[in-house]
């Protein structure tokens, strides 16, 4: 009987074997897998094991987190005046995931990321707690309180940089949303507030970062685009100089009238006073006379058609491609499809400001370590030069002129240097929806340009002959501005 | 009785050469296997509260006691048995002890049965306790059975014996339904899964009739397409256990047991024949039943769908939210583990102590850990066919390859269920899942094969004297 007696060993072994094979397959090969498998709770399990790291604004932190009963997972995030900084904070939530910076850098926030490996398994040789790494934000408290507040319960944007530096002041974004509301899991709390901020349920849509990822007709602001356009390649080198613009002016190959906005002195007007009292006919014969390839050349340098990561992606603006000469008339006042993202606008004042030098926005400074050191640390990055020096000093005094006693006048602040330039973008078809109010300024010190600032507002229960970026937008614009300046002294 | 090699001291010129005792060995590797959990069950209390678990002192000496008594008892009453056996089953006992300490430490687990309304009441007690009396099994066994030949005598006992415990779930007021299951009797408060102990009483009747009806199963053929095939009559045998499986697997739900009985039969039998043809008729009528079975029942069905799409049908069926999450307790744990208390596998829910606790092992010792328990059975296995290789008559023969074969496959079946290799079969890991009959069984299979393996390595007594010798012994200086 030993002879099937060893066989039965061998097959005995044979399963032994298999179910070894099998557990390598799983355990080795497949783990990866396995462990990132949707439905492993284990990842937010763990996630949410100890406390996260911090959001820091100003050295303050506006996160926190708050030890939980009774569920998987032992802590949940806390925001610290959510509905504010929920376009800068995005959210973290056992049930429905994170976003933005909570997710982007959600590495350092658990401190499972790899650049705390060492310091990790330090502190589990000596039995230490994982703590999570801070996130400091280059953010300006009080800019981006002004900016929430001023936009109040109208629907509509904020975002504010530092020209010199490029680093984001304001990012703010109504109507808002709360995410402590919904950063636990449970199902008589959470859900429900979770569902009732969804688009299909709340058409305000309060969830969409309208700061980054909402495109809007620019409307007038675009004429500053224009006007370098203009400068740049020479077609008007002077702001003073008369512009050969006829009124009315018919767009080219059309028999219609681009029209100004009442009856404006714009018939052979400067630069300079087209953009004091918002000239269409100038700016869209400029626009025109350029062509296409040019605008497109200075819009580009300005950061249209590509995406921005700020870390947090900011949607690309757009200033299209295929289009005939009048369609480039109407780009070039901001009309047609010509789109932008306020980030956007806040960055071609940004770059006037700068004296043509474009920095690279962002908003987190640096990453630290629970310990407080310092894990990476942002530079400030030149990205493009739209304008030359020169031509940018020529904008920035238009610009000026336009606060000054032009239609601007809403923004001036005692004291300082401010620019801008407004705007009431048509949207709908035939211009049948309530347009959108922007406002585009800097401030300028004798130090340089602590802040640029671009504001827009979508505010359908004003009254239409209300809406105007002048008097909607500019003085929410100016009070983020003296918020900043206000700051520095 | 000598205790030392034989064969050193004996000066007869045809003595035996008998193997030695391996007593100290096996008692040296009985201090690994009472350190190791003990050791184990240190790391579980740092792990989850900081600091080393009260219920230590109790629960080392407990298992201690146990490892000691087993010994003191195989040293006295089988002192040639095989010396791997013994610890190698207090390890696994020890490990499963731990873990099911773990698990009852999982606040998840406490509020899962709150949330059914039941009170949690903490396993590793009771598992203790089961130990105990597994282990007195075991000594009992040692004691009472002198010999494992005796066995023999109750052949036909045994399979009156077996086929009650088989049929005992399907008494009405005695059989229990847990989860979809009927293998369970209930007595006087006590749940007992007769299955476990059907294994091994029915072990003895096949070795019994196998022994009697061998050559006649081996010669009676003929041979067709290099076959031999059995006569009619002597394929009554292999039917009638085919048809008893698919029974309890029809009214019962019970794949695991049937499919152990089956395999363990047709080995039997094919060690008993030497004749390949009843493999191949085996495999023939298990995947003939398997088929039938997979189709009809929807029990089964739903396991198979299961472990075809483990994350697929997650909504609809808890038994894809089971194996989901064991496999993903693998996954989970990667080739080093979580570390013993750190892993989640009590995600799985109310059978991460009992079915899946394999699961445990693999997030929180990893693929190294799952490994080393995997080869722990593989030697247990080893050993019992070492002793069915070494036993000198057929029915102990028969008997040892019958367990260590029924042993193998249900290790292959439970861990090849819970790793997704095969669809869920609802059984127990040997010595390691929290539940008393498998506990107790598993220590008496332990303690037949001890004693199977005492009778094969006891050297023969020493030769009667030879008169004839006495007179030759004359010429003395």
């Amino acid at each position: 009987m030993n002879k099937p007696l060893r066989r039965i060993a061998i097959f005995c072994g044979l399963l032994i074997m298999t179910l070894l094979i099998r557990d390598n397959w799983l355990q080795y090969v497949k783990a990866g897998e396995l462990q990132d498998n949707g439905k492993n709770r284990r990842i937010s399990i763990e996630r949410y094991a100890q406390p996260r790291g911090d959001i820091i604004v100003d050295g303050n932190p506006i996160t926190g987190s708050a030890k939980t009963n009774g569920s998987d997972y032992a802590y949940k995030r806390t925001y610290k005046n959510g509905p504010m900084w929920a376009p800068v904070t995005g959210y973290a939530s056992q049930a429905f995931g994170a976003t933005q910076l909570e997710s982007l850098e959600d590495g350092i926030l658990t401190g499972n990321d790899d650049r705390l490996f060492f310091r990790r398994t330090l502190d589990m040789i000596t039995g230490k707690k994982k703590e999570g790494g801070n996130v400091v934000t280059t953010l300006n408290g009080a800019a981006q309180k002004a900016a929430f507040e001023g936009l109040g319960s109208k629907k509509g944007a904020v975002a504010a940089i530092d020209p010199t530096t490029g680093a984001i002041l304001a990012l703010a974004s109504t109507p808002s949303y709360d995410p402590s509301k919904f950063a636990g899991n449970s199902t008589t709390t959470d859900t429900p507030a979770w569902q009732k901020l969804q688009k299909s349920q709340n058409p305000d849509d309060p969830m969409l970062n309208r700061a980054l990822r909402e495109t809007y007709p620019p409307g007038s602001t675009f004429k500053v685009v224009t006007a370098a356009a203009a400068l740049e390649h020479g077609l008007y080198p002077d702001p003073d100089d008369k512009t050969e613009t006829p009124l009315p002016w018919v767009m080219p190959n059309t028999r219609t009238e681009l029209k100004n906005d009442g009856p404006l002195p714009c018939k052979d007007a400067t630069l300079r006073m087209a953009l004091q009292v918002s000239c269409n006919t100038v700016f869209g014969k400029a626009g025109a006379d350029l062509g296409k390839d040019k605008m497109r050349e200075t819009a580009e340098k300005f950061g249209f058609n590509s995406e921005h990561f700020i870390p947090v992606r900011a949607n690309a603006s757009v200033w299209p491609k295929e289009m005939d000469e009048p369609q480039t008339a109407l780009s070039s006042i901001g009309q047609f499809e010509t789109a932008t993202t306020p980030l956007q606008m806040a960055m071609v004042a940004a770059a006037v400001a700068n004296d043509g030098k474009l920095m690279e926005p962002y908003m987190v400074s640096r990453l630290q370590a629970p310990s407080l050191d310092v894990i990476e640390k942002h530079t400030p990055d030149e990205m493009s030069r739209p304008l030359s020096e020169e031509n940018a000093q020529k904008l920035q005094s238009m610009m000026e002129t336009v606060v000054e006693k032009g239609t601007g006048r809403n923004a001036q602040i005692n004291g300082v240097k401010v620019g801008g330039k407004t705007g009431t973008a048509q949207h709908g078809v035939d211009n049948s929806e309530k347009p959108y109010a922007w406002f585009i300024s800097y401030a300028k010190t004798d130090s340089g340009s602590p802040v640029a600032v671009a504001v827009v507002v979508e505010d359908s229960d004003a009254s239409r002959g209300d809406i105007s970026g002048g008097g909607l937008a500019a003085p929410i614009a100016r009070d983020v501005m003296k918020a900043v300046v206000d700051g520095k002294e | 009785m000598s205790r030392t090699n034989s064969s050193t001291h004996n000066t007869s010129t045809i003595g035996a050469i008998g193997a030695p005792s391996r007593r100290n060995t096996e008692l040296g590797l009985l201090v690994f296997a009472v350190v190791i959990p003990v050791f184990a069950y240190i790391n579980v209390g740092l792990a989850i509260d900081g600091e080393i678990p009260t219920g230590l002192l109790g629960y080392g000496i407990g298992l201690g006691l146990l490892a000691a008594v087993g010994h003191v008892v195989v040293r006295r009453f089988a002192p040639y048995a095989d010396p791997l056996l013994l610890p190698l089953a207090t390890l696994l006992n020890g490990l499963g002890l731990v873990v099911i300490w773990r698990l009852d430490q999982s606040p998840r687990l406490h509020a899962m049965a709150a949330s059914r309304g039941n009170e949690f009441v903490a396993a590793a007690p009771r598992q203790l306790l089961y130990s105990a009396i597994g282990i007195a099994l075991f000594v009992g066994v040692l004691l009472l059975l002198k010999d494992h030949r005796i066995l023999q005598r109750y052949t036909y006992i045994s399979m009156a014996a077996s086929l009650v415990l088989l049929l005992l779930p399907l008494v009405p007021g005695l059989g229990r339904d847990v989860f979809g299951a009927k293998i369970w009797i209930s007595i006087a408060g006590f749940s007992i899964q007769p299955g476990e102990f059907a294994k091994i009483v029915i072990a003895v009747f096949f070795s019994g009739y196998l022994m009697v009806k061998r050559d006649a199963l081996a010669l009676a053929s003929r041979r067709f397409m290099g076959l031999y095939l059995p006569r009619g009559r002597d394929l009554g045998p292999i039917l009638t256990i085919w048809a008893v499986s698919l029974l309890v697997l029809v009214f019962e739900n019970d794949l695991g047991t049937s499919l152990l009985f089956f395999g363990m039969f047709v080995i039997m039998l094919y060690v008993a024949t030497e004749r390949t043809s009843w493999i191949v008729i085996g495999l023939g009528m298990s995947a003939a039943g398997a088929v039938g079975v997979a189709t009809f029942a929807g029990h089964v069905k739903a396991r198979v769908d299961a472990w075809l799409d483990p994350f697929g049908c997650y909504a609809d069926s808890g038994a894809c939210e089971q194996i989901g999450q064991s496999i993903m307790s693998f996954g989970s744990g990667g080739v080093l583990g979580t570390g013993l208390g750190q892993g989640n596998s009590d995600l799985i829910g109310f059978a991460a102590n009992s079915d899946f606790i394999f699961a445990t092992f693999g997030e929180e010792l990893g693929l190294a850990g799952a490994m080393a328990i995997l080869l722990l059975y593989g030697l247990i296995i080893e050993r019992g066919l070492r002793t069915a290789l070494a036993a000198r008559d057929p029915f102990g023969k028969l008997l040892a390859v019958g367990l260590s074969g029924a042993f193998a496959l249900q290790i292959f079946v439970v861990a090849g269920g819970v790793m997704g290799l095969i669809p869920l079969t609802g059984m127990t890991m040997p010595f390691l899942a929290n539940g008393g009959s498998s506990v107790i069984a598993n220590w008496a299979l332990v303690g037949i094969l001890l004693r199977i393996s005492d009778t094969a390595r006891r050297p023969a007594p020493m030769p009667a004297s030879n008169p004839d010798a006495e007179m030759t012994q004359v010429v003395r200086p």
